[in-house]
Order: structure tokens, then sequence, then C-alpha cells
């Protein structure tokens, strides 16, 4: 079960971010609320990973406001998975207990922790392994235990699977569902339809810094209804 | 005046038989630039870090002044701590001129901007890599700075050597503020100055072979470390 609940729902307002200067999101209005998976999609340059980073307190905005709960500043109980994970130089269990020890959990606690949440992505047996030398899937794997040991109310994932061959990608699809399962919100980009017909409840539908639609994923793969979301959805297809 | 084929076949003698004055002026000498080196480094690897990490009005600045300072003429550098360790001088009362610890001092300082400035890039290297990830972990700045210089410390290794490097190739700071005093101050390469100037090359000549094999053997050690580190850790 996720931690106690303190920054959800996530309320943007307007939300305008330029990160380096560069104008990439613009009036952006948006509630996440807790307990569903949410997926972001949209072309290239359409803002997808920066509206992930800003909802995580990454990219401050340029304008409007971001509520998490009632709090202005990103509060604990947050965590991200990036495309290509970074791990410290040090073994597989420790960076999960460096996460951990950030997070004022240590000692027992952080055993017990870091034991299930190597069982969990099935890397209990490289526990004593330096991160940096095992491969890419299982980096990632490593990452997803972070953020299970730490057991966060939302976790966001920015292309989890982009750079993992199917095998390990569909395993890494399996622990987001246990992970989701388990009380987290779940807020994630892809660019495989296929995965987020699989994994997500609710489209959140971007192009050109905005979000255009937002529904059910259903009903979205059904027949989206801006003609943005038409064009990417033939265009993946052909 | 030997040949010079007679001042090496002197030089290797001298060495090979651990000639007690050469053994004093070598462990002089390490321990001169090794205790300069502890405290360049106790000063430089924080500052670098922080420089690295913070980002505070100035920053830009502060890092050309810190990379230009590398450059420092270690004369300039022995000139001013003589002033401050002078008799006369703000920092006379401690009686330090012409001893060991001015040499220290003088060293210190001659590498500290070193030290720093390399360390800033290293690190400075490290957080664009780990950034996003320490940021969203809620690593606060001082623990990025710490976890950085942790993770890179085997990096860090080798631009400890280069400080020491530097340190113990030096000559125009010591010789001003220690004052090349046979037994308390003459270290390798004030005497290696001093003993050329004389036409006693044999002495001089064991001593530029030790000064060599020191940085060659140091620098080995640091190659090999990172090698084994990179394949231990990634």
């Amino acid at each position: 079960m996720a931690e106690t609940v303190t920054g959800l729902p996530i309320v943007l307002t307007g939300v305008a971010a330029a990160p380096g200067g560069v104008p990439v999101l613009a009036g952006i209005d948006l509630e996440l609320t807790a307990g569903g998976r949410t997926v972001l999609l949209g072309p290239n340059g359409a803002g997808k990973s920066t509206l992930l980073r800003v909802l995580h307190g990454l990219i401050p905005p340029s304008g409007g406001s971001i509520k998490w709960g009632d709090a202005t500043t990103r509060p604990t109980g947050q965590a991200m998975v990036f495309q290509r994970p970074v791990m410290l130089r040090r073994s597989a269990a420790e960076n999960i207990r460096y996460a951990l020890d950030l997070a004022g959990i240590r000692g027992a606690d952080a055993d017990e922790r870091i034991a299930e949440a190597l069982d969990e992505v099935g890397l209990r047996a490289l526990a004593n392994r330096p991160a940096r030398v095992l491969s890419g899937g299982e980096q990632q794997k490593l990452a997803f235990a972070r953020v299970w040991a730490l057991r966060p109310e939302v976790v966001f994932l920015d292309e989890p699977t982009a750079s993992l061959d199917p095998a390990a990608a569909r395993s890494v699809e399996k622990i987001i569902v246990d992970i989701h399962r388990r009380g987290t919100t779940v807020v994630m980009t892809t660019h495989n339809l296929v995965q987020a017909k699989r994994l997500a409840d609710d489209i959140l539908f971007l192009h050109a810094g905005r979000v255009t639609e937002r529904t059910r994923a259903q009903e979205f793969f059904a027949g989206p209804r801006t003609a943005e979301a038409t064009a990417f959805l033939e265009g993946e297809r052909l | 005046m030997n040949t010079v084929s007679e001042s090496f076949a002197l030089a290797a003698g001298l060495v090979t038989h651990f000639d007690p004055h050469l053994v004093d002026i070598v462990f002089l000498s390490l321990r001169v630039s090794f205790t300069a080196t502890f405290f360049a480094a106790c000063l430089g690897l924080p500052i670098g870090a922080a420089i690295a990490v913070g980002r505070f009005p100035g920053r830009d600045a502060l890092i050309v002044v810190l990379n230009a300072m590398m450059g420092l003429p270690p004369v300039v550098v022995g000139l001013v701590v003589y002033l401050l360790l002078s008799r006369a001088g703000p920092l006379g009362a401690l009686g330090l001129l012409f001893t060991p610890a001015a040499m220290v001092v003088a060293q210190a300082i001659l590498i500290t901007p070193i030290i720093a400035a390399l360390t800033r890039q290293t690190v400075a290297d490290a957080w664009g890599e780990y950034r996003e990830q320490l940021t969203s972990l809620g690593a606060g700045t001082f623990r990025a700075a710490m976890t950085l210089l942790w993770d890179t410390r085997f990096s860090l290794a080798t631009v400890l050597l280069a400080g020491f490097g530097r340190a113990i190739a030096e000559v125009g700071a010591v010789m001003i503020v220690g004052g090349n005093i046979n037994g308390v101050t003459r270290v390798m390469t004030t005497t290696i100055a001093l003993e050329t100037s004389k036409g006693d090359l044999p002495l001089a000549l064991a001593l530029g072979l030790v000064l060599i094999a020191i940085v060659l053997l140091l620098n080995s050690a640091a190659h090999a470390t990172r090698g084994w580190a990179k394949a231990r850790f990634g």
C-alpha cells in the first residue's frame, strides 16, 4: 500500500513551461487524482516529458500555478523513473538504500524493503552486484525496485521501456501493474500505443505544448475526438 | 666536474645504496607535498563540488577566476607567503618562515585552485548525468554534492595526484619560503637546482630519477585504480 497521501490531487492551472528558455508547454489546466493509470501520448516535441517533469516538480512552471494537494512545493511521496536509469557507483541494494535514506527510512525497515523490492523485480540474486555494470534492462528493473521500496503515492514514468527489448519491456510492464495494484497512482509517457492500450486507464493527449484531449483509454483508441489525435493514431498505424 | 656518464653512475649508486642524505631529502619532499595535498584536498574538493552543484550570483565569474588560478606563478605565491610569514608580516609571529610548514602553506596555496577547478569540472560532468535523479529522490544541494564527490572518487584520485604532482615538482615557492636550508627545508627540487648550479650532478641526477619514479609510480597507480574501478563499478 502506498504511504499516506499528501500530494494528490495535483492541480495545474494555466501552467506554462519553458525549460532552458524554450517555450514547451502553454495553458495547461489539469487535475490528476489518486488511483489511476494515466498515459501521456503525443508526437515528438509535444511536451510529454516536460509535463511529467513539471508534475514531479523537476521543472518549475514559467507561468500559471501548480498545487500538490494543499502544497505549492513538491511533497514527498513521489518518485520518477527515467528512460535511461541513473545508478550510483555502488551495489544494487545500496542504490535502493540510498533512496530510502533520503526518505528517512533506515535500519531494519530499510533492509526489509530492499529485500522485498529486489524480490519483486527479480534481482535478489544481484543485490550485491555493482548497479552500473548491470544490463540496461536490469538497471531499469532496479529503478523500479527503488520505486517499490519507496512506496510512493504517485510515480512518474518517462518512457520506461523505450530502450528495452520486448521481453524486458513486458517484464517492466508487469512491475508497473504491480506498483499500481499496491495503491500507487501511475502517470507515464510512452510512444508504444499497444503498451498504452494495455496499461492506460486514462489518456492525456498533448499537441504542441497543450493538452488537446483527455479521455478514457477505451474511448480514445475507439475514436479520438480531435483531429490531432486522429492523425497521431493513424500515423502510428502506418 | 664529472662526465655525464660518471654522474649517472654515481647517481645510480646513490639511489641503489639508499644514500642517507638523499633519503632524508626524499622523505622531507614527500612529507611536505603529501601534507600540502591533504590540506588542499580538504579545501579544494568541497569548494569544487559546491561550485559544481550550487547556483549563486557570480558563479560563472568564480569559475573563470578558479580556472585562471590554476596557472598561478609559483614564485609569486612564494613571494606572497614570504610577505605574510616574514617577521614584519601579519603572520610573522607564528615563526613559520624557513620551516617545512611554510613550504606546506605555499604548496597548498598553489595546488588548491588546481584541485578545486578539476573537482568542479569532474563533479559538474557527473551532476549533468545525476541531477534529475538525485533531485527526484529529494537530495538537497549539500547531499547531492557529497554523493557526487563519493561517486566520482576514482576520477578525483587522479585530480589529487595532479595536485600532488604539481606540488612535489615545484621549486620557486618552496625555495623562497623554505630557504633551502640543508637538513631542514631542502627538498628534491631545491636540491636539484642548487647542486646543478654548483656543478655537482650526481645528487641532482639521483634526485631527478627518484622524482620521476615517484610521479610515474603514482600515475600508474591512479591509472590502474581507475581501470579497476571502471570494470568493478561501471
